[in-house]
């Protein structure tokens, strides 16, 4: 063996938390998108507005369906009556778009002065006649993509119990969770139906309306790594079965999420396995860009456990994962999963950091010297004046990178930094910073 | 509460931290939850920053919450004291600090003694100040910190420089073509014989601050950031300041005048032949003088413009507009309410309305009441003209990647007229082209509907309809005609009433 070193089990270690990231009240920008006919109101500060209005860039310009109730001194000093200005707030909005429900995002102001929004929610919805649902996604508790998994979590209360035709629903169901492009979703309906596995609803979908039916004869499979809290919720609250499964990021993951759901539902599957080499061969010229190759996850999203094992199996070497949350349960699959490709490949195991410290992980960059390291915008244009190839991580909670056919599309995403360096490697100005 | 979709101004704490990460070597510590350091992202991005931004937050979480952030603030402190050696650290309350009512400055006396560093507590409040105002007060609060310390150390020395010499003050990151204005200013001063002393807060050093008085005068170039300094330098060591923006030939004369004028009170002798130098700049150097005797510019008298933007900046593009190019300015609006009376005083006689707000839905209105030819405004100013069909240059924050040009792009001084005679004119050209295309049948038209235009079609137009069209806004009337003609051949209709109108249009959903 050539790799004596290797370590054979995953390390988890925990630093400071102080990095960088985005507020979770930002899934609104993906969420009202996704559900059409809900209104998002993000009850706040300027300081949260200011952040939303500028990491939406330009989609605030196009009658976006959320707004923020922004709280001024009298609301904190309680002159104001909270429910009084919600309602005025709520009725505008009913007014202006009627909305099929109005989803309060609660934030960090709204934690501290106490304001109850679960118990104004219900008594207002009853007054002015439109569903309200409470999230509270703020930066104290929670971060980035978190904020969707607190909104799905809330909303799992309102999917009904059982359906008009009940008798029919007998059979257990599967339904699937986690925010994606419809287009995405229909992708990943048909891989189950070629195994002969019916979806039957989606959370969220599409309408608020056509929320899917959830009660204990129901199997729930999670497409993304941060959706933990909803998980718990669907089994305490709703005593869904859940399949704990890798997630459907990469073909290696969609082959495996795939397989796992047939195995709960006695399927035998037939193909997957050279689906799966069909998508790997077609991603040669890519793989050929990236094998070797080593990357370092500083840590912002909660993709980043299933992103390393994707690519470890592309054949890149990963340093760090940096993570801001993990729960090992719920990931437990992805986990065991990326141990075993490692293994599979030979290469040492990457050390897992959970509320990492950017201030250290500069430090160890700068040791490191990876190729490539997947990191926020606002450590990107730093690193890369100082000849450290960087992808902003954000691109890939919005870009499409789920199932088998998107697998192109992450490493599009991860080798853009390597073509780049291709055409412009022979200028010598990879150093751009006076030392 | 107020329902807010768009903000012009952003909070307190981005003020701060914009002249904080503008010195060198000072280093600001956000008390905030996580998520709240989006500044940096704005600053590496939009400013393509190749250093790290002196920005770290030291995190309110549950913990703290229940703990008090005490240990916390005075450890991340001590922390980024050892780590980055600055010269100063700026703990900076947010929206949170403001309701947890901690006592940040006890913080920062304990952190200030196991520090090498100098450590001060940003003195802005939320709910009191924006983005503009913090950063007003934040630099004078550094700047009032050093000079006191200064005093006190007896290392002042407020000695005026042999030649005649400035400050400039206002200059910062994040700033709207900050750098490019700078570095005409920069030009200015150097071509009228007087010397830089110190420029702040961008690129400058604290260390340098007690230098500051040995300049013989400041100059503040923009009304939002450096007045508050400026006077405290007035009241203090009986600094005069001057405060007129050179933007436009008239106000760049203007500020030359003044600067002279008090160059001449120190200095009698000082004799720059500044008579001339303004004539030629204004009618050689510069384009602006002559472009607007030029018959491009003739063809834009009387059209009308609207302009809306920082107090700064729309007070001298109104000016210029309607004094310079003999346009006509409808309507002249800045979002910076804490200085309305100001700004009313200003664009008085120059305009025929003033919009005081900062509720964009409130500016769209006025803009589509008013339908200008351009647009004068931010980037929101610009979305709502490419709503309407209007064209607009964008002339003051908030602003966009595309407004941090690398080019030399300045607002202020002679080259900035040059700039500015472009962006006027290019908005205003641009849309005229539109204008004779969509007359001429539109340049994205994708099927031909009808061979003649439509003026001198066959269709009867009801008077009811005739009148409901001439009430459609003047720039999309074109097209609802047309549409509506379109949908009549179609439906085989000769005359058209309203209700082929309502028909048509429910028809296209336009
Ligand atoms: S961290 Fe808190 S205060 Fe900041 S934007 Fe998020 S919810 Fe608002």
């Amino acid at each position: 063996m050539k790799n004596s070193k290797i370590t054979n089990t995953l390390t988890f270690d925990c630093e400071t938390g102080n990095y960088h990231t985005f507020c979770p009240i930002s899934c609104v920008a993906w969420l009202y998108q996704k559900i059409e006919d809900s209104f998002f109101l993000v009850i706040g500060t300027k300081t949260c507005g200011y952040f939303l209005q500028n990491a939406l860039g330009v989609m605030i310009f196009a009658e976006p369906r959320y707004a923020m109730a922004e709280l001024e001194e009298p609301d904190i000093s309680a002159q104001l009556n909270d429910y009084k200005e919600l309602k005025r707030l709520c009725l505008q909005i009913k007014h202006d778009r009627n909305p099929s429900v109005i989803v309060w995002i609660g934030t960090c102001t709204t934690e501290i002065i106490k304001m109850d929004l679960e118990g104004m929610a219900p008594k207002l919805e009853a007054e002015i006649q439109t569903p309200i649902v409470v999230a509270r996604a703020n930066g104290l508790d929670y971060a980035f993509t978190q904020g969707e998994d607190t909104v799905l979590s809330a909303m799992v209360q309102r999917c009904p119990t059982s359906s008009i035709n009940e008798k029919q629903e007998q059979k257990s169901s599967l339904v699937l969770f986690g925010s994606l492009p419809t287009n995405v979703a229909t992708q990943l309906n048909l891989e189950l139906e070629r195994c002969g596995i019916q979806v039957s609803g989606w959370l969220p979908s599409q309408r608020y309306v056509d929320l899917p039916v959830l009660n204990e004869t129901v199997y729930v499979c999670g497409v993304n790594p941060f959706l933990s809290r909803t998980a718990t919720t669907l089994m305490r609250r709703r005593k869904c079965k859940l399949i704990s499964a890798p997630f459907p990021i990469g073909p290696d993951g969609t082959r495996a999420w795939l397989e796992k759901i047939c195995d709960v539902f006695g399927v035998k599957p037939i193909g997957l396995v050279e689906r799966e080499n069909q998508i790997w061969e077609s991603l040669q010229d890519y793989i050929a860009l990236v094998r070797g190759k080593s990357v370092f996850f500083m840590g912002d999203n909660l993709l980043e456990i299933s992103l390393a094992r994707f690519l470890v199996r592309c054949g890149m070497i990963v340093y760090e994962i940096g993570i801001p949350y993990l729960d090992k349960r719920f990931q437990a699959a992805e986990l065991d999963f990326l141990e075993k490709t490692c293994h599979q490949l030979n290469v040492s195991m990457p050390r897992i950091v959970e509320k990492p410290d950017n201030y250290n992980q500069v430090q160890r960059i700068r040791e490191l010297q990876p190729d490539l390291a997947i990191t926020g915008m606002a450590h990107a244009n730093p690193l890369e004046a100082r000849g450290i190839n960087t992808k902003w991580s954000v691109e890939f909670t919005f870009a499409q990178i789920h199932g088998f056919t998107n697998a192109r599309d992450i490493l599009e995403l991860v080798t853009r930094p390597l073509r780049r360096n291709q055409a412009l490697q022979n200028l010598g100005w990879n150093q751009l910073v006076k030392s | 509460m107020k329902l807010a979709y768009w903000m012009y101004a952003g909070p307190a704490h981005i003020g701060t931290l914009r002249v904080a990460s503008s010195f060198k070597n000072v280093h600001a510590i956000m008390h905030a939850p996580l998520g709240d350091d989006y500044f940096n992202v704005m600053r590496s991005m939009l400013e393509r920053e190749r250093d790290f931004t002196p920005v770290t937050a030291s995190i309110v979480d549950r913990h703290v919450l229940a703990r008090g952030s005490q240990e916390r603030v005075v450890e991340n402190i001590t922390r980024k004291d050892k780590e980055e050696n600055p010269d100063l650290i700026i703990l900076t309350p947010t929206c949170t600090s403001s309701i947890l009512q901690e006592d940040l400055q006890n913080f920062v006396n304990r952190a200030s003694l196991d520090s090498k560093s100098d450590v001060i507590l940003a003195d802005v409040n939320h709910y009191r100040v924006n983005e503009l105002q913090a950063s007003d007060r934040t630099l004078e609060q550094i700047v009032r910190f050093y000079l006191e310390k200064a005093k006190l150390k007896n290392e002042l020395n407020i000695q005026k420089t042999d030649k005649p010499s400035a400050n400039i003050i206002g200059i910062f990151t994040l700033g709207f073509h900050n750098q490019h204005d700078c570095r005409e200013l920069k030009r200015l001063l150097t071509d009228l014989g007087i010397t830089i002393n110190e420029i702040l807060p961008e690129g400058g050093s604290v260390t340098n601050i007690k230098k500051l008085p040995n300049a013989w005068f400041n100059l503040i170039p923009y009304r939002e950031v450096g007045l508050m300094t400026a006077k405290y330098l007035q009241t203090e060591f009986d600094m005069p300041y001057v405060a007129v923006t050179p933007m436009g030939l008239l106000e760049t004369e203007n500020c030359i005048r003044e600067i002279i004028t008090v160059i001449k009170n120190y200095e009698p002798s000082y004799d720059f032949d500044f008579e001339s130098y303004i004539d030629t700049q204004t009618r050689f150097i510069s384009q602006a003088a002559w472009f607007s005797r030029s018959i491009d510019c003739q063809n834009l008298t009387g059209k009308k413009a609207v302009v809306f933007g920082d107090a700064t900046h729309a007070v001298s593009m109104t000016k210029i507009l309607s004094r310079e190019m003999g346009i006509r300015v409808s309507c002249s609006g800045t979002y910076c309410k804490h200085d309305a009376d100001w700004f009313r005083e200003q664009v008085d006689g120059f305009c025929d309305e003033v919009l005081i707000t900062d509720d964009h839905t409130q500016v769209a209105d006025m803009i589509a009441r008013i339908e200008p030819a351009a647009i004068f405004g931010t980037q929101m100013e610009r979305h709502i003209g490419k709503r309407l069909d209007i064209p607009c240059g964008v002339i003051s924050a908030p602003v966009h990647i595309q407004n941090f040009p690398l080019g030399f792009r300045p607002f202020l001084g002679y080259e900035g007229t040059n700039q500015i005679s472009d962006l006027v004119y290019n908005s205003f050209t641009l849309g005229m082209e539109d204008h004779l295309l969509e007359i001429f049948g539109g340049h994205d038209t994708k099927e031909v509907i009808t061979k003649s235009l439509s003026t001198d079609s066959d269709f009867e137009w009801s008077p009811e309809a005739l009148s409901e069209l001439q009430r459609i806004p003047g720039f999309v009337r074109g097209k609802i005609k047309r549409n509506t003609e379109k949908f009549a051949r179609e439906q085989n209709i000769k005359t058209i009433t309203l209700e082929v109108m309502f028909a048509a249009k429910e028809a296209v959903g336009a």
